[in-house]
């Protein structure tokens, strides 16, 4: 197999694996960004995975091939209305978030395994019929070199998640809303002061991280597993927080850092018939975006300063 | 009311409300949440074998709340019990399996490799706690995966290409005819009793040591300790190591009592979420840790004859757990309407 034959193998599964973790962790910005920690993801991934599955299962009839979109809107506003819990938890009860997040986590998990046993009577779902399909795009696919990197059997999913990372990038950076969000994050009562409702700015970016990751993971299951079990997403949401947090809390950071772990995941279950790569142990591989979020947390790989507020809840009145 | 009754008030509530939740659930789902309950009853208190699972079941918990709750008290969120566990479970199940000893040596030593692993694993995120001030629920976080994934490929070492390891020498065993003659042959072991003696160890660590003193005192306030001539960074990675360690053991508790083997794992155990569960519900005291874990273990056995005589599924309890965790940690709220609720009290009075 020639260097670039190698390229044009793992280059698009790298892709077709970053497209949830892209989503889920641009939605980890929104919400840290305002100053709420989002452990959560994990959790509203499962949510968003077991409605877009439970969906595209019961109206595979009525939508056709056009279930698997519609699927992604009932999978975001499931998430979104779980994460409305962390926010009411983290922002109005002052619950410590780390905990809240969590507590999502587990609810997320054994509710929609318990719903899947008392509507399929089975441990995990049929498997979908309708699923996201790969296509060429057409001219771009015929250009040589980068048609078949990066245009040749893609999923349109793939080009939205990056389409969705940029949009952020626009709106965290060059929009009021922006601007007030990051400032509530940074600091909270110097924006309260400027007349910035800092308990609706954070409810609203919990919200956009939950329908975030609501559709990356109804992405995840719909192109990856194309059924719904308990190991179903299995540490994405985890990986997703970690490509947020390699990313350093900027929307196009945390897109580069999804492509990197998409292809680090990629390697581990296609490198085995790659030369060279077959040789290192599948561990290193499956270990390693852990490893470099730890390295990159340490200052190892550049300073990574998370907003400064993040954690605490917003009291009025209080220093 | 008192602090110390709010304070009290507010686990009770919180598992109140969480059954309460469970029962709404099942009533909204179709099932008859008495039926459930009593089938939870049964399956935790049923006969003498049912009651000796579920101390076994409560052994482990006790332990990762104990963990939990003792980086809780340094003021560390060590959500990487998981992980250390996981690594404990292996280490135990590894020197069971290596080595045959008299017991006297063997015993000791697997369980001694199990909270060595665990301390290990709770050094590093320790260490880029105090070097780089790096956030310890992160790197414990990721730590858990590389557990997760390291110990796997280990296991896979360890039994030339095999997902689980040979049983472990009856030398490194805490079964126990005795206790096992007691309840009708269920697989309750030794370990209660290290358990138990732990949480005695980390109520002596704490309330009558120097190192404890100095430990809740960073937890409290890391800049009045530095001024006091504490060495702060000391002390986050010793609790961290400590905290660790316990974790470890509750990993031995599976490795050498309950299965006495370790076999690859397709996800978590789960145990080590729990125990932050525990913790919470304790809050972060030995005494309540044993609630905490008591309350726990129970419910996660009992649910496994959920399904059997109520056709409920066991995922039901889980949810009650998630949601008790959710109204202790926001107990600012249940705070304050007690506070409200007493207040009008008085007024009418």
């Amino acid at each position: 197999m020639s260097f670039l034959e190698v390229l044009y193998f793992i280059v698009p599964s790298a892709i077709f694996y970053a497209a949830p973790l892209i989503l889920v962790a641009i939605g980890g910005v929104f919400s840290e960004r305002s100053g709420v920690i989002n452990i959560g993801l994990e959790g509203l991934m499962v949510i968003g995975a077991f409605v877009g599955i439970l969906f595209n299962l019961l109206y595979a009839d009525t939508f056709g091939s056009a279930t698997p979109w519609v699927a992604l809107v009932a999978a975001m506003l499931a998430a979104l209305l779980l994460s409305l819990l962390h926010a009411v938890a983290s922002i109005t009860f002052r619950a410590d978030q780390v905990v809240s997040g969590v507590a999502i986590n587990l609810l997320a998990a054994a509710l929609s395994i318990y719903l899947v046993k008392r509507i399929f009577d089975k441990g995990q779902t049929d498997f979908i019929t309708e699923r996201f399909s790969r296509y060429n795009v057409p001219f771009l696919s015929d250009i040589p070199v980068i048609g078949p990197l990066l245009f040749k059997s893609v999923y349109n999913t793939s080009f939205f998640a990056i389409g969705i990372a940029v949009l952020a990038w626009f709106v965290i950076y060059k929009t009021p809303f922006g601007l007030r969000l990051r400032a509530v994050g940074e600091h909270p009562m110097a924006a309260d002061t400027m007349g910035i409702n800092v308990t609706r700015m954070r409810y609203i970016a919990v919200m956009i991280s939950g329908g975030l990751a609501g559709i990356g993971g109804a992405i995840y299951a719909q192109t990856i597993t194309n059924d719904f079990g308990h190991a179903t997403i299995n540490g994405q949401g985890f990986m997703a927080l970690a490509a947020m947090i390699f990313g350093k809390w900027h929307p196009l950071g945390a897109m580069g850092a999804a492509l990197f772990f998409g292809f680090a995941q990629s390697l581990s279950i296609v490198g085995s018939s790659i030369p060279y790569i077959s040789e290192i142990p599948n561990v290193f591989l499956l270990i390693l975006p852990y490893v470099l979020t730890i390295l990159a947390l340490a200052g190892f790989i550049g300073r990574a300063h998370a907003p400064l507020a993040i954690g605490k809840p917003y009291i009025k009145g209080q220093r | 009311m008192s602090n110390r009754a709010t304070n009290l008030l507010v686990p009770i509530i919180s598992v109140i409300l969480g059954l309460l939740v469970g029962a709404v659930i099942m009533l909204v789902s179709g099932y008859d949440p008495l039926k459930g309950y009593a089938a939870l009853w049964n399956g935790i208190f049923g006969d003498l074998y049912t009651i000796g699972e579920t101390i076994r079941q409560i052994t482990p918990y006790l332990l990762a709340g104990l963990a939990v709750a003792f980086a809780f008290r340094s003021g560390l969120f060590n959500i990487g019990v998981e992980g250390q566990l996981i690594v404990g479970w292996f280490a135990a199940a590894y020197v069971g399996v290596a080595v045959e000893l008299p017991k006297i040596i063997h015993l000791p030593l697997a369980i001694l490799a199990a909270a060595a692993a665990g301390a290990l694993w709770g050094f590093v995120p320790g260490l880029l706690k105090a070097k780089f001030r790096v956030h310890e629920v992160i790197v414990t976080i990721m730590m858990n995966y590389v557990a997760l994934h390291v110990t796997n490929a280990l296991i896979r070492t360890v039994s030339d290409g095999g997902d689980r390891t040979g049983n472990i020498y009856a030398s490194a065993s805490l079964r126990s005819e005795f206790l096992q003659n007691l309840t009708e042959f269920s697989r309750l072991h030794f370990g209660i009793i290290i358990a138990l003696v732990m949480v005695g160890v980390m109520w002596i660590i704490l309330e009558k040591t120097t190192l404890g003193f100095e430990l809740k005192a960073v937890g409290f306030n890391q800049n009045a300790s530095q001024y006091a001539g504490m060495n702060v960074n000391k002390n986050i990675i010793l609790a961290m190591v400590i905290s660790g360690a316990f974790a470890g053991l509750g990993g031995a508790m599976e490795a050498l009592g309950t299965f006495e083997y370790v076999s690859s794992k397709g996800g978590f155990t789960g145990i080590g979420f729990d125990g932050i569960a525990v913790a919470l519900l304790g809050m972060n005291t030995p005494l309540g840790v044993i609630f905490g874990a008591t309350l726990f273990g129970s419910l996660k056995y009992g649910a496994l004859n959920m399904p059997n005589a109520a056709g409920i599924p066991i995922e039901i309890v889980e949810i009650v757990i998630a949601v008790i965790i959710f109204f202790v940690a926001s107990g600012y709220i249940i705070r304050l309407l007690l506070l409200r609720a007493s207040a009008k009290k008085k007024e009418a009075k």
